[in-house]
């Protein structure tokens, strides 16, 4: 590993000597998701190919298959991809196994400072280990989950008084949990223009991540924590604390009470589908959609709203999304892909990252004074990324999370045993792989 | 054996140019075993070899322990695996039995000769045309009780509420869901070889019962069944085989939920084997999945044979 | 009773029976008439709640499927349409096109990959079928079976190992790569289905070409080879439709250059949210080879699926 970065370290030395006289120009495979933030990293990434007259092609893979398909690349040592999007949680594994270049020399060496970036994101997508300033990425895509609302629906009058007079208070974007879910009953089974509509589509899905990113969002706001600031690693009593588990069965109380039926499974296009087709007020989502929501013919243009994960007794958080950009260790083509991060990480880059639908991490975008008013989503936006909080990014993060996929959804969704049960089967299940990597 | 030996006569055998009986017969057979020893038996071997240690694709630098017979004693004291495992047997069971019953009902029917029946033969087998993967992922939306078309289709003709109902999401209906698309997919597969079987019935054997005075409804029992068991139970064993390993259908539909409702055990074990990397264990899962299918086939041949025999 | 033949359904029968044929013809036709009409629906009309029977026809699931595309940036909302009427049908959606899709790509991987297989699992069948219908072979029956056993492998308890191997093999990602692993698959039922047929040829064809002064290798080329035909045709369906749609293997072991459709037609995802009429869109176009090619081939079908072995 250490002699990866001292050859990337020198070579990129090499090339900068030689950057009058530009080396030849290098094929580069970018990999990502399959979404549309990357389709809008095509057309931003032109602008590369011009000034550099490197290649740019791109490997997006779907979500569902995201992690699979590109932990299998890295893991076996593939040169398919020489720049990775990879996904927060992944930066542990890709550090710890070599898959990442260090890019520490690589940012002082041309001036890139992580305190041009947003401090959530530079530890959610940069950092590992966690809290110290080694760096494996560039945070490339900041990204939360928050809700998106029916304004149009908030607004009618008459829905107005009789939420009025039923709650004292005005139906408006909630600020906690718990108005969270009267508003989700207020809607629930409710007849508007003809049709029945529900409270809220919330995360759900069993097979990769979806419940796991949604239940979180109720967790951390109850008090949850993944362990004690001394103790990283210790799990019985924290992650089982009574706290943790009043937030399990809020989230489940949710899903009881106010999703609609059938969404056993549903994570962010089942929960676009659900919210597109009018059938529910509320939706939980991370905010990559927002600018598709404004775009909408039936629920853009002014009819929806924003608003950041509501509060809760314990706290204020909200799920991390989004990744930073990391150059793979086994590419033959680092030095390009060295240049394509210097270029990515200008402030102009990033300004026009966010005109063409990317979100950017940078303060010098998302701080500067017009940007709240830039897009109605910018300031909520900006205030959920004031809150974030990540799941494990551990190298077994990927066994950590179907432990909590199996243990959340049974008791959710199949509503087998109580939460109590659930959390502490969670803590079986994550000390056993602790104790597997050796760090219990 | 005799037939063999009949088919090169010796006088003959001895005149032809070129290459020996032997050499053809190795040169024709070799590629095949080759590439079956290449591609599924060293693979195999491997896995046997693997299932006794610790070893994770995900690590290559790490040391690789030999750890013996752990992981076969862990997964057969999981609990959860048996879960899994029941789960697999509802599903083989009822999808075998409802495409035994629907396929050859369906055949008896298509054979009853009516004009048309070639173009509704095609059209019925056009479901099993499509990628599993892609009919699972479109059947999610079509069980949407919403937005999806079953949910209407079933309160159009059963007068229930349309939303009161969700096959994916409710625990006692999901095991269901997966069946309703594997019948609706595979049943023409069976009604295929049903009708193989009915065809192959030569009308003599009726003609003769009917001389006997036999009833229509003895003649079903005593020369139809009969003669088309074989076929019937040749289907079953090829849809029971596929079915053990099912994957790409119930993944894409469910993801295993609620729960693990419907985590087939292949469903289980890409878990361990691509999301956990828990390689060691995996293969030994693997092993003991593969002599479960193994044996039961091999019991199940037999039994065919003897079928066949009578 | 029909006068002509004592087996002859009766008229009464004969309608009873069609109409209950029809009819579940009708109802499994369902869900594929849905899929195929949701590749011409607009994307708000997909997912209409409730369900639309009737809409106004759209080409846009086949633009989208075709097409990968992005929120228009601030200029390219300002500039006049494009020329084409499909870059005109995006613009209206506040959409441009950055470039095309995966799809043609991964389309052509799965002819190369699902013929080429079924091509190379007919023709290594067909020789191994002959050689064990027509010759004396040791252990022919341990053979036959350990062949048929090799399909009763779910393919995630190989998937490992074939990974590592191919891994080390440079075999990865590559079309000749799938090619093999799928003809390995294939070949046990492509051996049992052949050898049925062979079975089945009369050997005093091939006698008689030998007389004539036939070498044995020109006697199968010329003699047996027609007269198989049928079997290979029936035998071809049956191993295309299994390579054209399988998925774990091509999900596990291939990532950018070798992928086939399969694992990219569930998971095409438009501006936020899922595609629905892409993917409906993309599901009937990969439908059509298979079913043209099953449909040019029906005649074998029922014949081929009569499995030799069973009518020893």
């Amino acid at each position: 590993m250490k002699k990866t970065q001292l050859l990337a370290a020198a070579a990129f030395a090499a090339t900068l000597g030689l950057s009058a006289e530009r080396a030849a120009a290098d094929d580069l495979t970018l990999c990502w998701a399959a979404w549309d933030p990357a389709n809008a990293l095509i057309e931003l990434s032109k602008d590369f190919e011009a000034k550099s007259g490197h290649n740019m092609s791109f490997e997006f893979v779907p979500w569902p298959n995201f992690a699979d398909r590109m932990l299998n690349e890295l893991n076996s040592g593939g040169q398919l991809c020489d720049l990775m999007i990879g996904d927060s949680q992944w930066i542990g594994l890709g550090a710890e196994a070599g898959h990442y270049v260090k890019l520490n020399d690589f940012f002082d060496a041309n001036g890139i400072s992580m305190g041009d970036f947003l401090p959530a994101t530079v530890t959610g997508y940069a950092e590992w280990p966690k809290g110290t300033p080694n760096y494996w990425a560039l945070p490339a895509y900041a990204d939360v989950v928050g809700w998106t609302y029916r304004k149009d629906w908030f607004e009618r009058p008459e829905l107005q008084a009789e939420f009025q007079a039923k709650h004292g208070r005005a139906l408006a974007a909630p600020t906690t949990l718990e108005e969270l879910k009267q508003i989700g009953e207020f809607f629930q089974g409710r007849e508007i223009d003809g049709k029945t509509v529900y409270g809220m589509s919330i995360y759900t899905e069993r097979g990769s991540e979806g419940i796991t990113m949604g239940v979180t969002n109720a967790l951390y706001n109850y008090g949850f924590t993944y362990g004690t600031a001394d103790e990283p690693y210790k799990l019985d009593g924290v992650v089982n604390s009574a706290e943790s588990i009043a937030g399990l069965e809020f989230y489940k109380s949710l899903y009881d009470c106010c999703t609609p039926p059938g969404s056993s499974d549903w994570y962010m296009s089942e929960n676009i589908d659900a919210y597109k087709s009018g059938q529910v007020a509320m939706q939980m989502n991370f905010a990559f959609i927002w600018p598709g929501v404004e775009a909408d013919p039936n629920v853009g243009g002014g009819k929806s709203g924003y608003f950041a994960n509501p509060a809760g007794p314990g706290g204020h958080f909200a799920q991390l999304g989004g990744q930073g950009i990391s150059v793979v260790s086994y590419s033959d083509s680092q030095d390009a892909a060295l240049e394509y991060i210097q270029w990515f990480a200008q402030p102009e880059i990033q300004q026009r990252w966010w005109d063409v639908g990317g979100a950017s991490a940078m303060r010098a975008v998302v701080e500067a004074p017009g940007f709240a008013s830039s897009q109605p989503f910018a300031q909520t936006f900006l205030d959920s990324m004031a809150i974030v909080k990540d799941f494990w990014a551990e190298p077994a993060y990927a066994s950590l999370l179907l432990a909590m996929q199996d243990r959340v959804h049974k008791y959710v969704i199949a509503g087998e045993g109580s939460a109590q049960e659930a959390l502490d089967g969670l803590v079986d299940d994550w000390t056993e792989v602790f104790e597997d990597e050796g760090k219990l | 054996m005799e037939r063999a030996a009949r088919a090169t006569p010796a006088g003959v055998a001895r005149k032809i140019k070129g290459l020996s009986d032997r050499a053809i017969a190795w040169i024709f057979i070799a590629p095949t075993v080759f590439l079956l020893l290449a591609v599924n038996i060293f693979p195999l071997i491997w896995t046997i070899q693997l299932s006794f240690t610790n070893y994770r694709a995900n690590r290559p630098n790490a040391e690789v322990k030999w750890i013996g017979t752990r992981n076969y004693e862990r997964i057969l004291t999981d609990g959860d695996i048996w879960l899994t495992m029941q789960a697999t047997a509802h599903f083989l069971f009822w999808t075998l039995l409802l495409q035994v019953l629907i396929g050859f009902a369906l055949a008896w029917l298509i054979n009853r000769k009516f004009k048309g029946n070639d173009l509704w033969t095609t059209i019925i087998v056009l479901p099993m045309m499509l990628s599993p993967a892609v009919v699972g992922n479109f059947w999610t939306f079509l069980y949407q009780p919403q937005i999806g078309l079953f949910n209407y289709a079933v309160a159009f003709f059963t007068g229930a509420d349309v939303t009161s109902f969700s096959m994916i999401g409710d625990k006692a209906l999901a095991p269901w869901a997966i069946i309703i698309v594997d019948t609706w997919m595979w049943t023409p597969f069976v009604m295929l070889i049903c009708l193989a079987g009915l065809r192959s019935i030569p009308d003599s054997i009726y003609e003769a019962a009917e001389c006997d005075r036999a009833s229509k409804w003895r003649q079903f029992w005593t020369i139809t069944v009969p003669m088309v068991l074989p076929f019937l139970m040749l289907a079953v064993l090829f849809r029971g085989i596929e079915n053990f390993k099912m994957f790409d259908l119930v993944v894409q539909l469910t993801g295993g939920g609620p729960g693990n409702t419907t985590t087939l055990t292949s469903i289980d074990l890409k878990r361990e084997a691509f999301e956990k990397w828990r390689t060691g264990y995996s293969s030994a899962y693997a092993i003991i999945l593969f002599v479960t299918v193994f044996g039961l086939a091999s019991i199940y041949v037999k039994a065919l044979n003897k079928v066949k025999e009578r | 009773m029909s006068s002509y033949s004592i087996t002859e359904p009766s008229r009464r029968q004969k309608w009873i029976a069609a109409i209950l044929v029809v009819t579940y013809a009708v109802i499994t036709m369902l869900p594929l008439l849905w899929i195929i009409s949701t590749g011409f629906k607009s994307s708000s009309d997909a997912i209409a709640y409730p369900p639309k029977v009737a809409f106004q026809p759209s080409l846009e699931g086949y633009v989208n499927l075709f097409t990968t595309q992005t929120l228009q940036t601030p200029e390219q909302a300002e500039a006049p349409p494009p020329d084409t009427w499909y870059g005109k049908l995006v613009h209206e959606k506040g959409l441009a096109i950055v470039g095309p899709s995966r799809f043609g790509e991964r389309f052509t991987n799965s002819v190369i990959i699902g013929f080429g297989s079924t091509f190379l699992s007919v023709f290594l069948g067909t020789l191994a079928a002959y050689a064990f219908s027509r010759y004396r072979v040791p252990l022919k029956d341990d053979l036959l079976f350990f062949i048929l056993s090799t399909r009763m492998m779910p393919p995630i308890a190989v998937a490992i190992p074939i990974f590592l191997m191919f891994r080390s093999l440079g075999l990865s990602d590559t079309h000749l790569g799938m090619i093999l692993l799928y003809t390995a698959v294939n070949l046990s039922l492509s051996v049992w289905l052949l050898k049925g047929f062979m079975d089945e040829i009369p050997r005093e064809y091939e006698e008689a070409a030998l007389i004539d002064g036939y070498t044995r290798f020109q006697a199968f080329t010329k003699v047996v080879l027609p007269q198989a035909a049928t079997g290979i045709a029936a035998t071809a369906i049956f191993c295309l439709i299994f390579a054209w749609n399988e998925y774990a293997f091509a999900v596990l072991l291939t990532s950018g250059a070798a992928q086939t459709a399969p694992p990219f037609i569930p998971t095409i995802i438009g501006v936020a949210g899922q595609d629905w009429p892409a993917v409906a869109a993309g599901a009937t176009l990969f439908l059509m080879p298979v079913m043209v090619f099953t449909i040019l081939l029906r005649k074998h079908l029922l014949r081929g699926i009569t499995f030799g072995a069973v009518r020893k």
